[in-house]
């Protein structure tokens, strides 16, 4: 599963060959993140998401289960047990604010890591697999964070979590049905608490699951690149370790101080007051809002106001949840036989429209329910849509690409003299 | 045939995204915007001359005036809100010492069961024990406020946005609606159905400018400081936000401490880890043409 010019694992002492025989997991360390996996030697910076990505994963968990020591998910105490953490419990005040803040810097993450796979059609084949696995990444993400949003009990994770589940009794028929037994009940309580707490504590080590099938995929054709040219020659790649574990290094220490600084200077930057008022089926928000990550998607869910046909919330309902699920389909949809965007200037003109659309969408969906943001939501809505399933398509097939360089080894050094035509061109496997 | 059924999918969704904007946009042109009085003399919290002691990342706490803080709560608000995350214990770190604190325990009374019946009655408060809320339940509290349950105040000012500020706000911003003006603008000339219901009060500090707290800091020296400070209503305002502050986030200091710590750590650690990569890429990178 990797390029023949890779370094193979030699154990060094008597005991590393004896743990050789028995687990070769030294082995398996090296030839995954270790000298033993040949890497691009172009990568940019917006390659250092992904290993930022595992980063922020392992940082919940370790937190998150240390929070879990002090936690107690009954409806009756539980924003008392978070208050306890942030007073009573040593250090227990860094630990929530890490974990709270981590759940953002994880969402910022995966949409640069995201948002990279777009630009460079990272999705194209052979790395289709690699992209269908890492939707269902974001998608569990994505439930994880909505069910520990509801864990503090605040006003907003009660709310919230009502706005939510109440998007099933959208669904004709079966939807109240489903609501009540999502909730385990009319409207969020005890039940729903228990059921989400468990949850939330059992998806991170799915997500760990996926995330190995991820980089396994991964590890197959190997990593793409920013000119999107295969790997031809030794020449054109480099050892994981120690070129990539030093960049990754200083990436992720870039990382950590803008984390600091908001977990240790602006910790209730990202969060809503309300949550600091505890939940009451009685009293209303005046604006209900989810976390800054999903306002793209209620951006989406809110623009349908208009019943065509179907109700205008099942409209919305079917929106939002497509806006994530078309993601499946870009591998099929783009038809560019060229991966990088620096080669595509037409394709590179609707990525910008893209880009801002997507900033628009993140601005209305944190706006309030009124206008002028829900038209603007709803220009932007339907941009969205008419970008992945009728531009892309229509730009991949009628766009004429501009030349590629020969070789990553030519992008970079300016002439590969070791080339060799044919070669090489497949990786082995 | 994947990439029709797809452009369809995203036709249909994109053309409902547009009749809903159309519909929008006839609704926003048709009809009269509304104007409602909340919306436009509602005032942005704003703090103290000269701002907090503990504003900005190196701010820090003034002990003093936590200390006229918690006098404030004490024999003000203390009277309808509750402090329930608060325990006496903590006032330690407000300067106390432990006998102190235990003696102004001993004042509060808290509820306890008789040891000889069993039955429910208060006993004076422990350093242990939490600040007890002046009613025995919620239904005491509504009844007692004319439907309005006052708020309890632990973590009044992470509950609202710039809460420091806005408990600051507040407290001085009682004033007259028929005299209020906000930008040269009359709330009596745009509104002048405006009313403040019956025992509402009006403050253009809070959501829809009718609040059901009445002034609660009405004249200078209605609490008398014991470090000789001029207890005007504004002074008061102050240090009763500074209290809470505090009682919202008590390791307020103690995290920014901590946090120039591990930044300073961080940079170092950034530096070394950006210098060891480009020693490490020095022989695979292109040669600088000169």
């Amino acid at each position: 599963m990797s390029f023949p010019w890779a370094k193979e694992y030699t154990p060094a002492s008597g005991f590393t060959k004896w743990i050789d025989e028995k687990l070769p997991l030294p082995r398996f360390v090296y030839n995954a993140v270790g000298a033993g996996y040949p890497v691009p030697r172009n990568l940019n910076y917006m390659w250092n998401f992904g290993v930022l990505a595992g980063f922020c994963l392992v940082l919940q968990i370790v937190t998150g289960v240390v929070l879990a020591m002090h936690y107690a998910a009954n409806a009756q105490v539980a924003f008392g047990t978070v208050e306890h953490i942030m007073r009573d419990v040593n250090w227990g005040w860094m630990l929530r604010y890490m974990h709270a803040n981590g759940a953002s810097f994880f969402f910022l993450v995966l949409y640069l890591h995201i948002f990279r796979g777009f630009f460079y059609s990272s999705y194209k084949a052979p790395r289709e697999m690699i992209w269908l696995l890492g939707v269902v990444i974001f998608l569990l993400c994505m439930a994880t964070a909505f069910m520990g949003y509801v864990l503090p009990w605040g006003q907003m994770s009660f709310w919230g979590a009502k706005v939510i589940t109440g998007l099933f009794s959208a669904i004709p028929l079966v939807g109240e049905p489903i609501q009540v037994w999502l909730l385990g009940g009319y409207a969020p309580d005890n039940a729903s608490l228990n059921r989400f707490f468990s949850l939330h504590f059992l998806l991170p080590f799915v997500i760990a699951g996926v995330v190995i099938l991820h980089i396994w995929a991964l590890h197959i054709p190997g990593s793409s690149n920013p000119t999107g040219v295969e790997v031809k020659s030794e020449s054109d790649t480099v050892p994981f370790h120690p070129y990539y574990t030093a960049k990754d290094g200083f990436g992720l220490g870039v990382f950590l101080i803008i984390y600091c600084v908001v977990v240790f200077f602006l910790p209730n930057m990202l969060g809503h007051p309300d949550n600091y008022i505890e939940a009451n089926p009685l009293s209303t928000p005046a604006h209900i809002v989810p976390e800054w990550y999903f306002y793209p998607f209620y951006a989406i869910l809110r623009a349908f106001t208009f019943d065509f046909i179907l109700e205008a919330k099942l409209w919305g309902v079917l929106a939002m949840f497509s806006s994530i699920l078309l993601w499946f389909l870009l591998p099929w949809l783009d038809r560019s036989p060229v991966r990088s965007g620096h080669y595509r200037p037409l394709f590179r003109i609707f990525f910008m429209i893209f880009v801002a659309d997507m900033a628009v969408l993140f601005y209305c969906g944190g706006a309030p329910a009124e206008e002028p943001y829900v038209m603007i939501s709803q220009i932007a809505t339907a941009y969205y849509f008419l970008h992945f399933l009728v531009i892309l398509p229509i730009v991949s097939s009628i766009e004429k690409p501009k030349p590629l360089p020969y070789s990553i080894t030519e992008a970079v050094l300016g002439s590969d003299k070791k080339a060799v035509l044919g070669e090489n061109t497949q990786p082995a496997t | 045939m994947i990439r029709i059924i797809a452009a369809l999918a995203g036709l249909v969704f994109a053309g409902v995204a547009l009749l809903a904007f159309f519909n929008g946009a006839y609704t926003a042109l048709t009809e009269e915007p509304q104007h409602s009085a909340d919306h436009e003399f509602h005032l942005e919290a704003h703090g103290p001359k000269g701002g907090f002691s503990f504003d900005g990342p190196t701010g820090k706490w003034d002990i003093a005036q936590l200390q006229r803080g918690l006098k404030v709560y004490s024999e003000v608000c203390s009277a309808c809100h509750s402090l329930k995350f608060v325990a006496f214990r903590d006032l330690e770190e407000l300067g106390y010492s432990e006998a102190q604190v235990k003696a102004f325990a001993a004042t509060k009374q808290v509820p306890g069961i008789d040891p000889n019946t069993g039955e429910a009655t208060t006993r004076p408060g422990e350093p242990t024990d939490y600040f007890p809320s002046p009613y025995p339940n919620a239904v005491a509290a509504a009844a007692a406020n004319n439907n309005a349950i006052p708020p309890d105040l632990s973590l009044m000012t992470k509950a609202r946005h710039h809460g420091s500020d806005y408990v600051y706000s507040l407290l001085t911003g009682f004033t007259d609606p028929a005299t209020f003006e906000k930008d040269g603008k009359r709330l009596m000339e745009e509104f002048p159905d405006f009313t403040t219901p019956d025992g509402l009060y009006f403050n253009p500090y809070f959501g829809n400018l009718n609040l059901a707290m009445s002034p609660p800091l009405v004249a200078e020296g209605q609490v008398t400081y014991d470090d000789g400070t001029k207890a005007t209503v504004p002074q008061m305002a102050e240090d009763v936000a500074a209290f809470l502050t505090w009682t919202a986030e008590p390791k307020l200091v103690e995290r920014r401490q901590t946090g120039w710590g591990v930044l300073v750590f961080l940079l170092f650690a950034t530096v070394l880890a950006y210098f060891a990569k480009k020693q490490i890429w020095a022989g695979v990178k292109p040669k600088k043409k000169a």
